[in-house]
């Protein structure tokens, strides 16, 4: 077809290449190019994602120069040590274990099972909204009973009630048994935007012409809703970090031996230590805020850039 | 309409028993039985594989199952092992406290909602607007449970302002007195849940407002020379009442939700306290009957919506 093109026109090769740099400008650009360009006009953005980034970082490399065993043991000299010292940067627990490096190691362990728990429940959640909006009728209407069953669902409770029969569990079973009830908020948004997709032209087109059922939807329908998929991650990242943090916070989350923000945050449950201790669980909480809302902030930008009508920053 | 409401009627038949098996055969699959706890050097095992013998617990799971739906429909949930109790008695004791601090929750959070909606939808895109969104994004993404530990650390510990535990004050005499308790111990909570749960209604009523302030029949009564305060007070927020009215269902849900968060952090004696304190005495009697009650609620909290939304929009109903 090239080939052909050039043979037959009388355009130079100046002009071609001229009207090539031109029809390229005028192009839409690529997602990644607004979204940076989104956050360049946005310097609260771009601190917010600096703080993310950076934090997350810190905390995964940081946690790998801790030795947990050793850094959980009691050390009855630093019983409730005072924060801002040489010793204990932020203090230390009942046991005498430094704050500072629990904060560390527990952040690595929270912020793990947030990606985790965002990874596996938006594949799911993704894969179940794509299919049941596709195939509408009787896949829909039995998916669809399914999603209402599970919404009927007493998340939290059935949660603590699978914590307590599983024998011995760890951060990945966790994770696991987080994922079960967590992707409906994910199936829900992607099904009403493939139901709206389905009806386009190209997808008919796509039908007509004889493409293979899950070559539509993966390879032509989802990426057309990519920029809504990422922004959909974005936020529930934000919120599965509370969820574990939460049922770790009640004591169903990770065992307490393993450090985690919202073991720490439970410290407050003691009255003695709510008041007077409060360096023992205050920085976990404040940790906790600033990172669901700069993540959230992050997640405002994309949407921001998935959506013409509402960007800021311009990408030429 | 009444067709509708029959199906979502028959479709939720199913569902509940499809819940009221799956928690059953959670609680069976839990570690340990009600007598573990009873042990000790001195039973004598015989006696507590009598005990376990008479109360059915040597049964295949669907005898039990069966024998447990039987007792369920004569009103009868079983014993408490823990607090030596029926269920139902006790579950009715907490549940007052949970549904009354729910209940209080909602108004208030309403009563936040519903100005900050409207104002923000008439002012959309002012200044007034961007601090709304922002407060409603601020408060929705922060964990409720990390702001019910700080609220209770601020304004209970450090300022004492509000009590920190329980339901009602121990010299409480009266009833004036008694409901004033109450009340004083609701009252934090029912705050902090209502500043930090607004963002659906206001979001929804925002758009609402923007959406009808185009619409013919605001036009109209402009043109009538209906002064703009009356218009948006009479016309576009009567309209949007009826939507905003079936959030009560899903925001029910939420707050039950939330009541266990709730009621650990203020050692309120509700049923999401229950619910813990049983998980940790293995109680599963109680354990059965909190999530199928639960399960059971949040089910007529989504029923109740999806009515109200399908009377508003015909559009739901014909699907």
């Amino acid at each position: 077809m090239a080939e052909n093109f050039e043979q037959h026109s009388d355009i130079s090769a100046a002009d071609l290449a001229r009207l090539t740099q031109e029809a390229q400008a005028e192009a839409t650009p690529s997602t990644a190019k607004i979204i940076w360009s989104e956050f360049k006009a946005d310097k609260p953005a771009m601190a917010a994602l600096i703080i993310i980034v950076g934090f997350i970082l810190f905390v995964m490399i940081g946690a790998l120069f801790i030795n947990t065993p050793k850094m959980m043991e009691t050390n009855i000299m630093g019983y409730f040590n005072q924060p801002f010292t040489a010793d204990f940067w932020l203090g230390a627990d009942s046991a005498g274990r430094s704050v500072a490096k629990q904060l560390i190691v527990g952040s690595r362990n929270s912020i793990g099972i947030a990606i985790g728990l965002t990874v596996i429940s938006s594949t799911f959640g993704i894969c179940w909204g794509l299919i049941s909006g596709y195939f509408n009728g009787y896949i829909d209407w039995g998916m669809q009973r399914i999603y209402d069953f599970m919404m009927m669902l007493p998340m939290t409770m059935m949660i603590i009630v699978l914590v307590t029969i599983i024998p011995h569990y760890n951060s990945v079973t966790l994770t696991f048994i987080f994922s079960i009830f967590y992707w409906e908020g994910t199936s829900r948004l992607i099904r009403s935007r493939t139901l709206a997709e389905s009806e386009k032209d190209y997808v008919a087109a796509s039908k007509a012409s004889g493409t293979n059922h899950w070559k539509i939807i993966f390879r032509e329908i989802m990426p057309n809703i990519s920029s809504l998929i990422i922004v959909d991650c974005t936020l529930s990242f934000a919120e599965n970090i509370g969820v574990e943090t939460g049922l770790s916070y009640l004591g169903f989350g990770l065992p307490s031996q393993t450090p985690s923000l919202g073991t720490m945050i439970a410290n407050a449950n003691d009255p003695n230590n709510i008041t007077q201790y409060w360096w023992t669980w205050l920085p976990a909480a404040l940790e906790i805020i600033i990172l669901c809302l700069s993540i959230s902030y992050v997640g405002q930008v994309l949407r921001r850039a998935a959506d013409s009508s509402q960007r800021q920053g311009s990408v030429n | 309409m009444w067709k509708t409401i029959l199906r979502r009627f028959l479709i939720m038949i199913p569902e509940v028993i499809v819940l009221s098996i799956l928690v059953f055969l959670l609680a069976k699959a839990m570690p340990g039985d009600p007598f573990t706890g009873s042990i000790n050097p001195k039973a004598d095992p015989a006696q507590i594989h009598h005990l376990m013998k008479i109360n059915g617990l040597y049964d295949p799971w669907y005898q039990q199952y069966w024998n447990w739906v039987v007792h369920l429909f004569h009103g009868n949930l079983g014993n408490s092992y823990q607090y030596q109790e029926p269920v139902t008695r006790l579950i009715g004791g907490r549940a007052a406290n949970t549904l009354w601090l729910a209940l209080f929750t909602m108004i208030l959070t309403y009563a936040f909602a519903l100005p900050m909606g409207v104002y923000a939808g008439r002012h959309e895109g002012k200044l007034p607007d961007t601090i709304i969104r922002v407060y409603t994004y601020v408060t929705y993404c922060i964990p409720f449970f990390v702001i019910l530990v700080i609220g209770i650390w601020i304004f209970g510990y450090v300022l004492g302002w509000f009590p920190t535990t329980g339901s009602i004050s121990s010299d409480a005499t009266g009833w004036l007195h008694t409901f004033g308790s109450r009340f004083y111990h609701i009252l934090l909570p029912g705050l902090l849940g209502a500043l930090f749960g607004t963002v659906n209604i206001v979001q929804y009523l925002r758009s609402e407002v923007i959406d009808s302030k185009h619409s013919d029949y605001v036009r109209t009564a402009r043109s009538k020379g209906v002064p703009s305060k009356d218009i948006y007070r009479h016309h576009i927020f009567r309209n949007s009442l009826l939507p905003i009215a079936a959030f009560a269902g899903y925001s029910i849900t939420g707050l039950l939700n939330g009541s266990i968060f709730t009621e650990t952090v203020f050692s309120y004696p509700g049923m999401g306290l229950l619910f813990v304190n049983s998980i940790s005495y293995r109680d599963y009697t109680v354990i059965t009957a909190l999530v199928l009650i639960y399960g059971i609620l949040n089910l007529i909290g989504t029923l109740l919506s999806d009515i109200i939304l399908s009377i508003v929009d015909p559009r739901i109903r014909i699907q």
